[in-house]
């Protein structure tokens, strides 16, 4: 359990140093995709780990775990973030959740429109 | 009652797993029982965190919601950022490339418009309701793409607490309405076959709302819409911070 876990921190820590470094790099004080990167070396890993034959069903237990627990980590942030301030502009929350959605509907008729491979 | 006060006092992280426990427990017996299923349990268990922020903003006066209550206080623990990124990073371990295979060319065009149609669209909004800083536009951009995407990209630009949990209300309410809105216009945008749910969960892109929305077209969909819409989380979060950060600065100067 806990070699996968190494391997989960590992590839967690390799990316937000990428999302660091490219931080810097672009003059901007922020973790530029940092969570991306570390999601894409976790796959890299993942893949390496089982071609060579290392992958044991053990550590994809410790990873499984971590992964099930990031809704409950969701509502937790919910729960201690200012929404009493966030309130004042709740029309924008309502209105840039449902606008989008009725764009999208849209651009997805014509993406299968041009898409044969939608039909099948 | 003063020893109960100090366990509870003394063990923060472990009161805010029984709080989070108990929330979802509940959301998920009313999801099930009350509205079959119809908005899925963990959107509304989001949204009742939200509302219980809002509670512990008006009781405490802080600006950490719940968490400025003294009781609740292992909540800002739990949904640090370390644990948040954290744990979203290990969703990446139900992808792998053989399902990047799987979903081919449709899905990569899907997932690649869909966040971009997403994103633009809440920038635009944000806009216009008067946000001009690109922070803040890109977290509630973000916001609009899902929930997670959100405050991964406001916590990774340093975005306000009152931003952050703007973007997640904006996932949130997104998500319901995709799963309101897919079985009403499923038929008339052509979302029947296999293929269709694929390019779909693409440009939606939430998995909680792709499932339940297809759910509720035709059950057999569901698998299909699921493959891409895993990308869309990890790729919004790859996408959101850098790439579309810098365009919307550029945009902006």
């Amino acid at each position: 359990m806990i070699q996968g876990l190494a391997v989960l921190s590992f590839s967690f820590l390799l990316g937000m140093w990428c999302g660091e470094l490219l931080g810097t790099w672009l003059g901007v004080d922020a973790n530029v995709g940092g969570v991306g990167f570390a999601m894409i070396f976790l796959l890299l890993t993942k893949e390496y780990f089982q071609k060579k034959g290392w992958w044991a069903p053990e550590m994809g237990f410790g990873i499984e775990f971590w992964n099930k627990l990031y809704i409950p980590v969701v509502i937790a942030m919910a729960a201690s973030l200012n929404v009493k301030a966030a309130l004042s502009s709740g029309t924008l929350a309502i209105l840039a959740g449902i606008v989008p959605v009725l764009l999208a509907f849209w651009v997805f008729r014509l993406l299968i429109r041009f898409f044969p491979a939608a039909h099948d | 009652m003063t020893e109960l006060m100090t366990v509870l006092d003394k063990n923060g992280l472990v009161v805010a797993f029984l709080i989070v426990g108990a929330l979802t427990w509940l959301t998920d017996l009313f999801s099930k029982k009350m509205i079959r299923s119809r908005v899925p349990g963990s959107a509304i268990a989001i949204f009742l965190a939200l509302v219980l922020g809002y509670l512990g903003g008006l009781w405490a006066g802080g600006e950490k919601g719940l968490a400025d209550v003294p009781f609740f206080r292992g909540l800002a623990s739990l949904g640090g950022s370390m644990f948040r990124d954290f744990a979203i990073v290990a969703t990446a371990i139900g992808a792998s490339f053989f399902l990047i295979r799987k979903s081919g060319w449709l899905g990569l065009v899907s997932l690649v418009l869909g966040i971009g149609v997403f994103f633009s669209s809440g920038v635009v909004l944000a806009w216009v309701m008067g946000y001009r800083d690109a922070v803040s536009l890109c977290t509630i951009g973000a916001g609009a793409c899902t929930y997670i995407v959100g405050p991964v990209t406001g916590g990774a630009l340093g975005a306000s607490s009152e931003v952050i949990a703007l973007s997640i209300g904006t996932g949130v309410v997104k998500t319901i309405a995709v799963t309101i809105f897919t079985p009403i216009f499923a038929k008339k945008i052509g979302l029947s076959s296999p293929g269709s749910a694929m390019a779909f969960g693409g440009i939606m892109g939430t998995s909680s709302g792709v499932a339940a929305g297809l759910a509720a077209t035709d059950p057999k969909l569901v698998p299909y819409g699921a493959v891409t819409a895993t990308f869309y989380t990890g790729l919004g979060c790859l996408v959101c911070p850098s790439l579309f950060f810098l365009l919307v600065e550029k945009l902006l100067a």
